[in-house]
C-alpha cells in the first residue's frame, strides 16, 4: 500500500499532540536499504552507542494546510512527495493525533524554527501553485513545512536519546527537536514585540546609556562612534529614527566599513613610534598601485576584483571569510558563505557569470578528546563535516565547480573555526563599470525578506563566547541555493538584454547597505511597504537590514522596468520596484505613510570617526628547537602524510562537483587513481580560447603567531608557486588577501597586523602580483568565562594565473620510469611551524621566508621551462618539506623514485639542525620538485643554471621510493602504496 | 546539404549542465535550442521541429523533495503526451544525470505517463552521499543498436541519487530480455565487477551495476553519467600522462552517434531516406 491514512483519533492520543495541518511522513519501504538511517548509525556508534543494524529509520515529513482535502492531499503525496518503488507514506489530518509508535522505538523529530529558511517547502509551495488539483477553496496559497522524522529502535530513555540527538541530528539555534513528542507547530514567527518606527533617545544620554543602547540593541557601535551620531543628531536638531540608527550600525560596522584597516593607528615597534594612516593604502592597495599592471581592470573598487583574461573577456575574483555564522550553524554558515560569494561575482560591475568556486577551513583538532572541549564549542569533526556539507550543496546546486580550497587544523581554532569561500566569475569585457543615475528604479530581485540574519554584520564584528549561539541566532541563515540559480539565469540575461545600469548584492546589512551603497553620490527613496515579505509581522527596521538571502537590487531605468519584470517572470523569479534613485543626497524610507528614516548620505558614508588605534610590535624571542635527528625516517614519513593539514582532502573533494560547466583541465586530484593533490586547478573558461586559467592558494596558520611577517610573506609565496606548479604565468598572477585575527583592539594583534600587511607589500611587490580584492575579520576570538581563546593571526591568500596554453599545463604525479629529479630553490634551516617540529611537539623556530630577491626570477625560470614543454611533473614542497612532496608525487604516479638526498641543495646550517631532517622536512619557501625526461635534461638544466637547481634522483619502475644519505645509507625504503595508504589514512568525514 | 538535426536542451530553475550539453551536442553536429521548460509546457507543439529533446544533468527546483521529482512532475503534468508522440513519430529523448532522474519520475522510460506504477527508480547512492569521479562504462548490446555494443570508454559521474533499483527481480530479468541496459560501469578493462570492487566500479551501487537504460523504443535514453564532459582533450583526469595524439574525449562519440541516428530516425519519418534494417 502506498499511504496509510490516519483520519480519526487513535487511544494513543493523551500520549501524543496535533498539529493543525495535514502530516505527511515518507519512509523507505522495509525492503529497500535506508542511506540516511545507516549514516545515523554510524554516527551514534561514534558516540558509543550500540547501534544494530536497520535500527534507524529517516523520514521526511512535510506539514500541508488544514483547508486541503484528503483527496487533495492523497494526490499531493502520490504525485510529488513518494517514490513508488521505494517509499510510502503516511497521513495523518488535521487536529488528529499520530498513531503511537510501536513498542520500543522511539521517535525524534527535527524542524526549522519559525522564521528559518525552509527551501524545499518554498519549492512545494512553488510547485502546488502551479498545479490545477492542488488548489485551495479560499484561493489562498497552500502552505507547506517540512521536518525530519527518525524512528529508533535503541533501549535508551529520552534523555540520552535527547542528548545524543544534539550534538548528531539537530541544531536548537536553528531547528526544534522534539523527543517522543509529536506537538511540532505550524506558526508563522512571531511579530517582533521590538520598538521600531520611533525613535531613540540619544541626545541627553550619557556615555554609559550609549553604549547600553548600543549593546542592547546589538549595534557594536563604539562610544566614540555614537556620539558622532549624537553631534549629527544635534546639527539636525531632532533625535535618530530606529531605522536611521540602524542604518548607520551596519554601514559603519566593521564588517562593512573596514574601521581598522583604513583607521589611524599608532604603531610602536623596536624602530620607534609611527604613524599610519590607512594601513590598506599603505601597504596591500599600495602594491597594487605601484606595479600598475595594464591588465587590472578593477581593483579594490567593486564586490570582486577583475583583470582581463581573453577574447573579449574579462575574469573577477572575490573570497569571503564566514566565519562566526558557521561556528554557530556550520551547514547553514557555511552554505549562505558560498551563497554570499556566488552573489558578490553576480553583483560585480554589471554581473559576471560564476565559473568556479574554492573554499578552505580552519578548525580545531579532529581527534579532540570530548572532555577536552570547551564549553559551547561544537567538536570539530562536526563543524568540518558541516562545513564541507553545506558548501557542497550551496556550491553543487548552483552548478559551479568547486575546485580548490584546503584544511588547516590548529589547537586554537576550537572556539572560533574560520570559513573562507571564493568565487571566479567571467565577465565581458567593458562590463566592468556601473552607474547608477537619479530616477531610475530600485528593483529587488529573489528572495523575499524575513527576519532572518538580523545583525549578521554587527554580529560577525564581535568576539564569541559561549552563550552566543543562544543569543545571535537571528545572525545564522540557511541558504536557498536554488532562488539563487534562479536569480543568476535572470540576471544573466538581463544583463544581455541591458535591461538595468548597476546592481549589487545584498550581503551584510541587506537592503540598508545595498541600496545605501548604490545612493551614496545621489540620493535614495525606498517605500519599504513594497518589499516582499516571507510572513507578516516584520517592522520597518527588520525589513531594511534583514540579511535574508538570495537577493540582489538593481538600478532599472523607468522605460526597461516592464520588460525585466517580465523576464524575471518568465524565469519563475520575483522581481519588485521599491523605491527609486533621487537626486537629494539623502537616504529616504517610508512606511505606512511615515517616514521612517531621513539621512544624509555624506554622514552615512563618511561620517565614521576615525579611531586612532594603537599596536604594538616587537619580534618574538623564541626558542630555536633547531631539527633534531630523526632515527626512523620511513615511520616519520608515513606519520607526517596523515597528519590532517598533510592527508588527503579526497572525502571532501569528491562530494564537490568539480567539473560541472565542462570547463576543467587540471582536476583536484590528480594522477593514476585520481588521488594525488594537485598544487591547484586548471579551467579553460572560453570554449573557443587554449588560455587557461589556474587557481591556487596558500597560507600556514602555525607560522603566524611566530612571525606575522614572515607567514604573510610565505603564504603569499605558497599561493604563487602553486598556480606556477601547474603552469601559470608567474607575470600574470592577481592575488586575494583574506586576514582572520584576533581583536585588534589589542595592540599585540593590532601589531602583528601591521606586521603582516607590510609582508604583504613588499612580497607582492617583489613578485610583480598585484592584490585585487581582500577581506578581513578581526574578531576571531572565543570568550569562556575568564579565558579567551585567540586564533593564530591567519592570512589565507588566493592566487590565480594565466595559464598561456592549456595543452602545456602541468600536473603534479610522476610520469615516466628514466626521468630525472630535480629540486628547484635552496633548503634552509626554516622548521618553525613545520609539519616536523608539530609532530615532534617542537615550538618556536624559524619561519620560512621567501627569498624576494631570488624567488622571482627563479619562478620565471621554471615557467619558461614548462612553456617549452621539458617539465613531465611539478609539484611545490610545502608541509612536510621535500620528503612528503617525493611520496606524493611518486604514489599519484604510481612509479617509484631514487633519491640521493646529498645531492639535493641545502644552505649552511646552524648548530642544531641535523642535515637529513632538514633536508627532508624543511619548509624553505619558493622550491619545487621537478621530473625531466632524459631527452630534455641538458636543456633544462641550463636554462635553470643559476636558479638553485640540482638534480637529486631519478623516477623508477619498481614502486618503491628510496632516499639514501650521503653516506649512502638507505634512510626511506617504502612502497608507494604504503605511502597512499598513510597519504589516505586520516579523517575521511 | 542537409541542414542539421535539431536538439531540443530543457532547462528549468536548477538545471546546470547545459553549457556542456549544448556544447557536446553542437559538436557533435546537432543544431541547439536551449529553452526554459515553461516556454515548452505552454507550446508544445515547438517539438515538431526538433529531432531530439535532451534534459541535462543539475539539480532541477533544487532536487528538492528527491532528486528530478519536481521536474518530473511538472513534465508528467503538462507535457507527457506530446513527449510521447514525439518518440513515436521518431524522435529521440535523452535525460543526463537529474535528467535521467526525471526520465525516470515521469514513467516516460517505462512508457508510462502517470504516477504509482514505475517499477524503476534512482535511489540514494549507496554511500549515502554525493560523489564526483570518474569511472568506465561498456556500451551493453541493447535496442540503442546506434551504440557499438562492446566498446568502453571513460566518463564523470557527479550525483547522490543514481542507485537503480527495481521493485524486483523480475523486472531486472525482463530489462535484459528486452534489451533496454543500455550503459553499465565497469572495469577499465571491460569486464564486471565483483563483490570486491564493486564500489570502486559503479560508486553509486546500481543494481547489477546498471549505468543507462532505455525505453521499449530504445529511443528514450536516461545515464547517470556525464558524456558531456569528456569531449576535449582535457577532460579526462588523466591527460596530462596520456599520449598527445587524442584530440577528443571518448564522451563525444556519444553524442555523434546519437545525433546521426536521431537525424536518420527523423529522415525516415519524413519517409525521404528508405529504412535500412
Amino acid at each position: 500500500m502506498l499511504t496509510s491514512v490516519t483520519t480519526s483519533p487513535t487511544a494513543a492520543a493523551s500520549r501524543t499532540a496535533s498539529v493543525d495541518a495535514w502530516r505527511i511522513e515518507v519512509f523507505r519501504k522495509s525492503a529497500h536499504d535506508d542511506p540516511e538511517g545507516r549514516r545515523a548509525e554510524a554516527a551514534l556508534c561514534e558516540l558509543g552507542w550500540n547501534t544494530a543494524q536497520n535500527s534507524v529509520r529517516v523520514g521526511k515529513g512535510y506539514l500541508l494546510s488544514a483547508h486541503l482535502r484528503a483527496e487533495q492531499v492523497e494526490r499531493i503525496a502520490r504525485e510529488l512527495l513518494v517514490d513508488p518503488v521505494l517509499e510510502e507514506a503516511r497521513i495523518v489530518a488535521p487536529r488528529v493525533a499520530t498513531p503511537p509508535a510501536p513498542a520500543g522505538v522511539h521517535r525524534l523529530l527535527v524542524m526549522r524554527r519559525p522564521g528559518v529558511m525552509d527551501p524545499t517547502a518554498v519549492t512545494v509551495e512553488r510547485t502546488l501553485a502551479r498545479a490545477s488539483f492542488a488548489k485551495l477553496p479560499n484561493a489562498e496559497r497552500v502552505r507547506a513545512l517540512t521536518f525530519t522524522a527518525y524512528e529508533l529502535r535503541l533501549a535508551l530513555d529520552t534523555a540520552a536519546l535527547a542528548s545524543a540527538a544534539r550534538q548528531l541530528f539537530a541544531n536548537e539555534v536553528i531547528e526544534e527537536l522534539l523527543v517522543d513528542r509529536e506537538d511540532l507547530h505550524f506558526d508563522f514567527p512571531q511579530a517582533s514585540s521590538e520598538r521600531s518606527d520611533g525613535a531613540v533617545q540619544l541626545l541627553h544620554a550619557s556615555d554609559e546609556e550609549l553604549l547600553r543602547i548600543s549593546r542592547h540593541g546589538g549595534l557594536s557601535l563604539s562610544l566614540e562612534e555614537m556620539r558622532a551620531i549624537v553631534a549629527h543628531y544635534r546639527e539636525v536638531g531632532r533625535e535618530p529614527s530606529v531605522c536611521e540608527l540602524e542604518t548607520l550600525a551596519q554601514t559603519w560596522s566593521e564588517h562593512c566599513k573596514h574601521k581598522t584597516f583604513a583607521g589611524l593607528i599608532e604603531f610602536t615597534s623596536p624602530a620607534g613610534v609611527e604613524l599610519i594612516d590607512n594601513l590598506l593604502k599603505q601597504t596591500i592597495k599600495k602594491a597594487t598601485v605601484e606595479l600598475a599592471r595594464p591588465w587590472c581592470v578593477s581593483v579594490f573598487s567593486d564586490n570582486a576584483g577583475i583583470v582581463e583574461f581573453d577574447a573579449g573577456f574579462d575574469i573577477c575574483v572575490k573570497v569571503e571569510t564566514h566565519n562566526h555564522p558557521s561556528a554557530i550553524d556550520p551547514y547553514g554558515g557555511a552554505g549562505t558563505g558560498i551563497g554570499g560569494v556566488i552573489r558578490d561575482i553576480l553583483g560585480v560591475g554589471m554581473g559576471a557569470r560564476p565559473i568556479a568556486n574554492s573554499d578552505a577551513f580552519f578548525v580545531g583538532p579532529l581527534d579532540l578528546p570530548e572532555e577536552k572541549l570547551p564549553k559551547g564549542c561544537m567538536h570539530p569533526r562536526r563543524i568540518l563535516r558541516g562545513v564541507v556539507a553545506g558548501v557542497r550543496d550551496y556550491g553543487n546546486r548552483m552548478g559551479i565547480p568547486t575546485v580548490n580550497g584546503g584544511v588547516w587544523v590548529h589547537p586554537d581554532y576550537v572556539g572560533n573555526p574560520l570559513v573562507y569561500a571564493g568565487t571566479v566569475g567571467l565577465i565581458p569585457h567593458g562590463m566592468a563599470f556601473k552607474k547608477v543615475s537619479p530616477g531610475e528604479k530600485i528593483v529587488v530581485l529573489g528572495g523575499r525578506t524575513g527576519r532572518d540574519g538580523i545583525h549578521g554584520a554587527t554580529f560577525s564584528s564581535i568576539e564569541l563566547h559561549d552563550e552566543s549561539a543562544m543569543i545571535s541566532s537571528a545572525a545564522v541563515q540557511i541558504g536557498d541555493p536554488i532562488t539563487e540559480k534562479r536569480v543568476q539565469d535572470a540576471l544573466l540575461r538581463a544583463r544581455d538584454e541591458g535591461l538595468y545600469s548597476a546592481l549589487t548584492d545584498c550581503g551584510a546589512g541587506g537592503l540598508s547597505s545595498a541600496v545605501g551603497e548604490m545612493g551614496a553620490d545621489c540620493g535614495a527613496r525606498v517605500c519599504l511597504d513594497l518589499v516582499p515579505l516571507k510572513y507578516p509581522g516584520l517592522t520597518p527596521a527588520e525589513i531594511w537590514i534583514s540579511e535574508a538571502q538570495e537577493r540582489m537590487v538593481l538600478a532599472v531605468p523607468t522605460d526597461k522596468v516592464p520588460r525585466l519584470l517580465e523576464l524575471c517572470a518568465a524565469e519563475d523569479v520575483d522581481a519588485t520596484v521599491i523605491g527609486e534613485f533621487t537626486d537629494t543626497n539623502r537616504l529616504v524610507l517610508e512606511c505606512r505613510g511615515a517616514i521612517v528614516a531621513d539621512l544624509e548620505m555624506h554622514f552615512l558614508h563618511e561620517g565614521t570617526p576615525r579611531p586612532l588605534r594603537k599596536a604594538h610590535w616587537s619580534p618574538m624571542r623564541l626558542e630555536d628547537p633547531g631539527a633534531p635527528a630523526c632515527t626512523d625516517h620511513r615511520s616519520m614519513l608515513l606519520t607526517l602524510l596523515a597528519r590532517p593539514n598533510i592527508a588527503s582532502k579526497e572525502w571532501i573533494v569528491r562530494q564537490y562537483d568539480h567539473e560541472v560547466q565542462g570547463r576543467s583541465v587540471l582536476k583536484p586530484l590528480v594522477g593514476v587513481k585520481d588521488d594525488g593533490p594537485g598544487d591547484a586547478a586548471v579551467l579553460q573558461p572560453l570554449e573557443n580560447s587554449r588560455r587557461g586559467l589556474a587557481i591556487g592558494c596558500g597560507a600556514n596558520p602555525g607560522q603566524g603567531a611566530l612571525d606575522p611577517w614572515a607567514m604573510a610573506s610565505a603564504s603569499i609565496d605558497e599561493a604563487l608557486r602553486n598556480v606556477v606548479a601547474v603552469g601559470g604565468d608567474p607575470a600574470r598572477v592577481a592575488i586575494l588577501d583574506n586576514f582572520s585575527w584576533g581583536n585588534c583592539q589589542r595592540p599585540e594583534n593590532l601589531g602583528a597586523l601591521v606586521e603582516a600587511s607590510r609582508a604583504c607589500y613588499a612580497t607582492a611587490k617583489a613578485f610583480g602580483t598585484p592584490f585585487i580584492s581582500g577581506k578581513d575579520s578581526l574578531n576571531n576570538e572565543y570568550r569562556l568565562g575568564d579565558e579567551t581563546i585567540v586564533i593564530p593571526p591567519t592570512l589565507y591568500v588566493t592566487a590565480v594565473a594565466i595559464v598561456p596554453d592549456i595543452s602545456t599545463a602541468v600536473s603534479m604525479d610522476l610520469k615516466e620510469a628514466g626521468n630525472a629529479l630535480y629540486q628547484i630553490g635552496m633548503t634552509h634551516a626554516e622548521l618553525g611551524a613545520s609539519q616536523y617540529s608539530a609532530q615532534l611537539g617542537l615550538g618556536g623556530g624559524r619561519v620560512p621566508r621567501p627569498d624576494l630577491a631570488l624567488a622571482p626570477r627563479r619562478l620565471a625560470a621554471l615557467h619558461r621551462a614548462m612553456a617549452e614543454g621539458w617539465v613531465r611533473a611539478c609539484h611545490d614542497l610545502s608541509e612536510g618539506g621535500l620528503a612528503v612532496a617525493l611520496a606524493e608525487m611518486a604514489f599519484a604516479g604510481g612509479l617509484g623514485a631514487t633519491v640521493d638526498l646529498s645531492r639535493s641543495l641545502c644552505a649552511q646550517l646552524p648548530p642544531g639542525y641535523d642535515p637529513l631532517a632538514t633536508r627532508l622536512y624543511s619548509e624553505s619557501c619558493t622550491r619545487f620538485m621537478v621530473e625531466v625526461r632524459p631527452r630534455h635534461s641538458e636543456a633544462f638544466e641550463n636554462l635553470l643554471a643559476d636558479h638553485d637547481c640540482a638534480r637529486i634522483g631519478t623516477v623508477s619502475e619498481l614502486p618503491r621510493l628510496e632516499i639514501r644519505s650521503a653516506a649512502n645509507t638507505v634512510l626511506i625504503d617504502v612502497a608507494i602504496e604504503e605511502l597512499r595508504a598513510a597519504h589516505q589514512g586520516g579523517f575521511r568525514g | 546539404m542537409k541542414s542539421a538535426p535539431l536538439a531540443i536542451v530543457v532547462r528549468t530553475a536548477g538545471t546546470n549542465c547545459d553549457r556542456e550539453t549544448c556544447m557536446a551536442l553542437e559538436r557533435a553536429g546537432a543544431k541547439v535550442e536551449l529553452t526554459h521548460l515553461y516556454r515548452l509546457l505552454e507550446q508544445p507543439a515547438r517539438l515538431e521541429a526538433a529531432s531530439m529533446v535532451v534534459f541535462p544533468g543539475g539539480f532541477s527546483y533544487g532536487d528538492d523533495v528527491a532528486a528530478g521529482r519536481i521536474q518530473g512532475f511538472e513534465v508528467r503534468q503538462s507535457l507527457a503526451p506530446a513527449l510521447f508522440e514525439f518518440v513515436a513519430g521518431g524522435g529521440f529523448v535523452l535525460g543526463i544525470c537529474n535528467g535521467f532522474q526525471v526520465l525516470v519520475d515521469t514513467g516516460l522510460l517505462e512508457g508510462l505517463p502517470q504516477a504509482g506504477k514505475r517499477e524503476v527508480a534512482l535511489s540514494s547512492n549507496v554511500r549515502g552521499r554525493f560523489e564526483c569521479r570518474w569511472v568506465h562504462l561498456i556500451n551493453e548490446d541493447s535496442r540503442c543498436t546506434w551504440l557499438p555494443a562492446g566498446r568502453v570508454w571513460p566518463v564523470p559521474i557527479a550525483h547522490g541519487e543514481g542507485r537503480v533499483t527495481l521493485r524486483d527481480d523480475a523486472v531486472l530479468e525482463r530489462l535484459k530480455s528486452e534489451r533496454r541496459i543500455v550503459l553499465r560501469y565497469v572495469r577499465p578493462d571491460g569486464t564486471r565487477a565483483t563483490s570486491a570492487d564493486e564500489l570502486e566500479v559503479c560508486p553509486n551501487g546500481s543494481l547489477d551495476q546498471i549505468a543507462g537504460l532505455c525505453d521499449l523504443t530504445g529511443r528514450i535514453i536516461g545515464l547517470m553519467p556525464h558524456p558531456e564532459r569528456n569531449i576535449t582533450p582535457w577532460h579526462h583526469p588523466q591527460w596530462t600522462r596520456l599520449s598527445g595524439t587524442r584530440t577528443e574525449g571518448e564522451g563525444l562519440d556519444f553524442y555523434r552517434r546519437m545525433v546521426v541516428a536521431a537525424s536518420q530516425s527523423a529522415a525516415t519519418r519524413s519517409g525521404r531516406i528508405p529504412t535500412n534494417a
